[in-house]
Parts: C-alpha cells; sequence; structure tokens
C-alpha cells in the first residue's frame, strides 16, 4: 500500500509540476513574437485600412500609371527602378508562356508574336502588395520599413542602412536600392496624397478605371464594391504574406 | 553613377526570359559571398579546437592554439565585408542600439558580439595568462608593454591560480561549442528564412552552413598548420595530422549527404520553382556548382581522404596531398557560399527568366577589394602568432 501511494503521489506531483511546466513554457512564447509574425492582426477597424484592387480586364497597358508614378515620386528614370510597372502577358498555343515589360510599359506595348500563334494575352500591372504580413517589414533589422496603422508598407529612407535584405524578403519584385540615395525605395501608396484625402498618381492618370484604390474597412468604398462583384485573387497566395492588393481575372500564369 | 546604369544596361541585355524590372540590379555580391565562408571559417577552426579541449582528443593538441588564433583572425575580419557593402555604411550602429526583433539579420550583431568579446577572446586569455605574465618579465621593448597591458594586472602564476585558469578556460570552450554552432548556424537562418526565394529557402540551410563550416575550418586550419611548419622550418607533426585529415573526411562525408539531402528533396517534391531551378543548376550554376563545389571540391577531396584511411604512403607524398585537399576543400567551400548567394538571385522570382551577374574589378564591391578582405586575416593572424606565439608556450614545454 505505501509504495503504491507514494507511487501515486509522486505521478499527481510529475502531472502538476508538467502543468506548471507547460504554462511557464507558454508563458515564455509571448515574447517571441517575432516566431508567431505570421498571425498578427489587423489594425482598428472603425479606422481606414487602405488596400488596392487591380482589374486585369479593364488595362490597356498603355502605361500612364507607370509613368505618372514616376514623375509623382521623383523615382529614376532608368529602366531598372519602378514603383508600379505593367507586364504584358502572351499565352501562345503551344501553352508557352511569353512575358515582357519594356521600360516598364511607360512607352507602351508591342507584340512580338505573330497573331495567330496566340492564345490570349492581356497586360497585369505590378505594385507592392502592401502586405499585412509583410516578409520586408519582417526582415528589415533596424525597422525602417514598417507598416502604417491604415494599412501601408513605408520605408524610412532617414532610417535605412541599405543592408538590402527587404528587397531579397520582397517575393513581388517591388522594392529597389535608390541609386543617389543608396537606400531602399517602394510604393508610398501615394501616402502623401491619401492622407490629404486624394486618391494615389497611378489611379488618377488609368483612363479605364483599371485600378481601384480605396478603404477595406468601409464596406460602401469601391475598392470593398470591386471585391464582391469579382473573383479577385492575390499574387503568390501560398506564402502566406497577407496581400492586399487583388486581382480580378487573375490568370495562373502570373507570378 | 553613369557608369552604374552603363553596368546594369549590360546586365539587361545579358538576361534571358523575363524577371522583374528591379531585378537587374543584383543586390548581394561577392561581398556577400566572403561574409557566410569568413564566418564558416571561423566556426569550423573553433569546433576543431574544442575537439582537443573538450572531447579530449590528445593528438590535436599541437594545432589547439592556431585553431583558435586562426578563428580570431578571421571573426575580426568577418563584419567588414558585411558593413562595406551597405548602402550606408555609417548608420551600421543602428543595428545594435534599435534591432527589430522580427528580423532574422538583426541579431547578428549580438551573436558576433557574443562570440567575439565572451567566447573567443577569453578563451585566448585564459589559455595564454600564464604565459602573458611570464612574458611580460622577460621580454624587452615594446612586446613587453605590449604584454603587460595584456595581463589586464593580473600577475598571479601560482599553480593554483593557473589551475583555474584551466578550468575557467575548459568551461568556456564547452559553452563556446554551442555559440560557434549558433554563430554559423544563424548565419544560414539568414538565407534560410527568405520564404520568397525558394533556392535558399530550406529549413535545412542552417545545418548545411553549419557542417559547411566545418569543413572549410578544418581545412583552413589543416593548411596553416602546415604553412606555419614550413615557413618556420620545424617538423610537422604528422599523427596531428593525420587526426585532422580523418575529422576533415568524416564531416565533409556528413556535409555531403546533408547536401544531397537537401537536393533530393527538392527534387522529388519538385514544387512550382522546380523548373526555373533546375534550368539554373545545369545552365548559370553549372561550373560553380558541379564542378567547383561538387566534383572539384568535395568529390576529388573525399576520395583523397578515404584512400589515405586505409593506405599510408610516405609521410612527404601524405603532406602534399593533405596541403593539396585541404586547398581544394576551400575553394569548394568558397564555391558552395557562392553557389547560395549569387545563384539565389541569378534566377527571377517570377521564375520566368534569369539576371545576370558579373564581377567588377575594382569599387567597393569588386574582386580586388575582397581580396584584400581575404588577405588581412592572414596579416592578422601573423600578427597573432607574433605576438602570442604558440610554440614559445610555457606550458607545453612543461609537458
Amino acid at each position: 500500500m505505501g509504495t503504491k501511494r507514494s507511487e501515486q503521489s509522486r505521478r499527481e506531483f510529475i502531472k502538476i509540476f508538467a502543468a506548471a511546466g507547460g504554462l511557464f513554457a507558454t508563458s515564455l512564447i509571448d515574447p517571441f513574437n517575432a516566431v508567431l509574425f505570421a498571425v498578427e492582426k489587423p489594425a482598428d477597424p472603425s479606422k481606414p485600412w487602405w488596400g488596392f484592387g487591380i482589374d486585369i480586364e479593364k488595362c490597356i497597358g498603355c502605361g500612364r500609371c507607370a509613368n505618372a508614378c514616376k514623375s509623382e515620386n521623383n523615382v529614376p528614370k532608368e529602366p531598372f527602378y519602378f514603383r508600379t510597372w505593367i507586364e504584358q502577358y502572351t499565352i501562345k498555343n503551344d501553352g508557352t508562356v511569353k512575358v515582357e515589360s519594356p521600360n516598364g510599359g511607360i512607352d507602351g506595348f508591342v507584340q512580338t508574336v505573330p497573331e495567330e500563334n496566340i492564345f490570349k494575352a492581356f497586360f497585369v500591372p505590378k505594385m507592392c502588395n502592401h502586405c499585412y504580413k509583410s516578409p520586408c517589414v519582417q526582415a528589415c533589422p533596424v525597422g525602417a520599413t514598417y507598416e502604417t496603422p491604415d494599412g501601408v508598407v513605408l520605408a524610412d529612407e532617414t532610417y535605412c542602412i541599405g543592408c538590402r535584405y527587404c528587397v531579397q524578403a520582397c517575393p513581388y519584385g517591388c522594392r529597389y536600392i535608390h541609386p543617389e540615395k543608396k537606400v531602399v525605395d517602394k510604393c508610398t501608396l501615394c501616402y502623401h496624397r491619401i492622407s490629404q484625402g486624394k486618391t494615389t498618381a497611378c489611379v488618377e492618370v488609368c483612363p479605364t478605371q483599371a485600378r481601384i484604390f480605396g478603404n477595406l474597412n468601409d464596406r460602401n468604398s469601391l475598392l470593398v464594391k470591386f471585391l464582391q462583384e469579382h473573383t479577385c485573387l492575390v499574387l503568390k497566395p501560398h506564402l502566406n504574406t497577407g496581400s492586399k492588393l487583388f486581382y480580378n481575372a487573375l490568370s495562373g500564369e502570373v507570378r | 553613377m553613369e557608369q552604374h546604369y552603363q553596368h546594369l544596361y549590360e546586365m539587361l541585355s545579358q538576361g534571358v526570359g523575363y524577371v522583374y524590372p528591379n531585378e537587374v540590379d543584383l543586390q548581394w555580391g561577392l561581398l556577400i559571398v566572403l561574409y557566410p565562408y569568413i564566418t564558416g571559417l571561423v566556426a569550423g577552426a573553433f569546433i576543431l579546437a574544442s575537439l582537443e579541449r573538450v572531447f579530449n582528443v590528445k593528438t590535436l593538441k599541437p594545432t589547439y592554439e592556431i585553431a583558435l588564433l586562426t578563428a580570431l583572425a578571421f571573426l575580426l575580419v568577418a563584419t567588414m565585408p558585411l558593413v562595406s557593402h551597405l548602402g550606408k555604411p555609417f548608420r551600421a550602429y543602428e543595428i545594435f542600439i534599435t534591432p527589430h526583433s522580427t528580423s532574422a539579420m538583426a541579431i547578428f550583431g549580438f551573436v558576433y558580439l557574443w562570440y567575439l568579446m565572451v567566447v573567443l577572446l577569453l578563451e585566448i586569455w585564459f589559455d595564454y595568462r600564464k604565459d602573458i605574465v611570464l612574458w611580460s618579465q622577460q621580454e624587452k621593448g615594446i612586446k613587453r608593454w605590449l604584454y603587460r597591458v595584456l595581463t589586464l594586472g593580473v600577475t598571479d602564476v601560482s599553480q593554483k591560480t593557473v589551475k583555474w585558469d584551466d578550468k575557467i578556460g575548459y568551461f568556456i570552450t564547452v559553452v563556446g561549442i554551442p555559440s560557434a554552432f549558433l554563430l554559423h548556424g544563424y548565419v544560414g537562418f539568414i538565407f534560410g528564412s527568405v520564404k520568397a526565394n525558394p533556392w535558399w529557402s530550406t529549413v535545412l540551410m542552417p545545418v548545411i552552413f553549419l557542417f559547411s563550416a566545418m569543413v572549410s575550418g578544418i581545412a583552413l586550419v589543416m593548411f596553416i598548420y602546415m604553412a606555419i611548419h614550413f615557413l618556420r622550418r620545424q617538423k610537422i607533426d604528422m599523427v596531428a595530422l593525420d587526426t585532422i585529415a580523418k575529422y576533415l573526411f568524416y564531416i565533409l562525408i556528413l556535409d555531403f549527404t546533408l547536401e544531397g539531402l537537401d537536393q533530393i528533396h527538392r527534387i522529388y517534391e519538385a514544387e512550382e520553382s522546380f523548373e526555373i531551378l533546375s534550368l539554373l543548376v545545369s545552365g548559370r550554376l553549372y561550373l560553380t556548382l558541379f564542378v567547383f563545389q561538387i566534383f572539384l571540391g568535395t568529390l576529388v577531396p573525399l576520395l583523397v581522404l578515404a584512400v589515405l584511411q586505409f593506405y599510408k604512403p610516405k609521410e612527404k607524398t601524405r603532406r602534399i596531398l593533405y596541403l593539396v585537399t585541404s586547398l581544394m576543400v576551400l575553394f569548394g567551400i568558397f564555391f558552395m557560399r557562392w553557389n547560395v548567394v549569387i545563384g539565389g538571385q541569378l534566377f527571377s522570382k517570377s521564375f520566368y527568366g534569369f539576371t545576370s551577374y558579373k564581377l567588377r574589378l575594382v569599387g567597393s564591391e569588386g574582386l580586388l577589394m575582397s581580396i584584400v578582405w581575404i588577405v588581412i586575416p592572414f596579416l592578422i593572424l601573423t600578427f597573432l602568432l607574433w605576438l602570442l606565439p604558440p610554440w614559445k608556450k610555457f606550458t607545453k614545454k612543461e609537458s
């Protein structure tokens, strides 16, 4: 009997100890939010939370958005630096895909594939996805890249050390190192304009309303309507970046 | 600036298929290849030193101090390629002042400092403390002053204190082994955690980096050990050399197996990125991956070392074989880093094309600058060997 009782109390002790240990271990997890980055929640629903929509069916590849962006935001004119650009996708009859973006589409496009070989062709404007679980924000070693409470991913040029880790971390190729400033540069969603109640430069100049800027927290916004009325997808959803750039009519070939 | 644009136009013309426009400018060049390479040499050399101390491999005793000093010489330079590569090098201190907790890169400064200040410097100091005190009494001129400073005011060399030195040194080595693992596993994590890049993003990356670090560090100590003895016209301790070669052989097998596993896994799963990556390895990486890294840097050394485990030719032949093998391994691991860092940037994240990398001769990212960063550790090592010559240690003479 005596052995049995002491064994039982030992078992109890181990149980309590394990429970306490488990609790202690979980409490330790909290400071390691770093590891649990992917579950961070979006901001306060009563305030704006900016997102963006692109209707591929409407884009005509005129390149005015990319051009306006460069002028509005002083993006270097050379064809290696873009905050937004347009890609021309041509799916040939044999199933192969041809993608082009000469000078980001600013000078327009010329279809080089003979018409009889084309299965379908379309334009895809690209820009920062303003992800809410963005890999670039996660990667920045000094916190120079951050997400604003209204859901815009920005980079502080007075703080960036130019390590380029965020450029590597962005799956969409939306960042570049400014050749003169030597720090990272990217789409700000025209933060200087939207904070004054205006829309972005690229939306402003789009002749076909292929670009939709809006507040995801506002049920009546153009963007939310666009999302309700169309079947929208984000780029590279398997990477779980929390992208807030939604495409209508996004074909599987687009990466 | 014009030159930079000209370079980019050239790269643009050499691209194949489609790359995102912002990808034409390749971000991490030769300097970032050197960073994991040099850090790996440090971790590897330290682990070799620990073998003697903690695991009591007595035959490695003649290489103990050389391995430690080599690790220090390279560690002092390890951050230089990184800092000089930054767009704003003078803001580098921000990493220490405001580290961003979610960043895999932010903690490097602390891991580095821990390793340099707490592990390596302390271990070397405790190992040499008695000698430094005695040298500060015997030597003359500037050396005497240097040793005086290095004693840090502690001049007690009674048997009891020396015994404590040894105990503390042992303890630091025990702490040092996981630290060395941390140092280089961490460097692997910087690459392995980039989910945007399928060539980097593998959970095995830290482990592979660790084992390749050990391989390169052991090969480096082997080479330096032979070079020192050649320059000092001393007879090499062949038992020590054979033992190092044995460990190099074992760890090279492990390293090769892990890298093989990684690639087999990649091939078998054949995810979305598979086509572009197979084009990458059979195209732009063919020479550096299959010829330099795998054939010259791994298979040939493995074969030589395997044969030497069973058949021992005469000493001179063995020495030459070891010398060639160690250099080939160092060459191979360099290209392993190259294939990771440069290879990971040669394909577009659109998976529709390839960018190009052209090494420039001059400039802060050029070949000449990189050679400087490789030569400097050897100069530091020469200085360290002059200041703290392992062959003049008193403890050695007594034993």
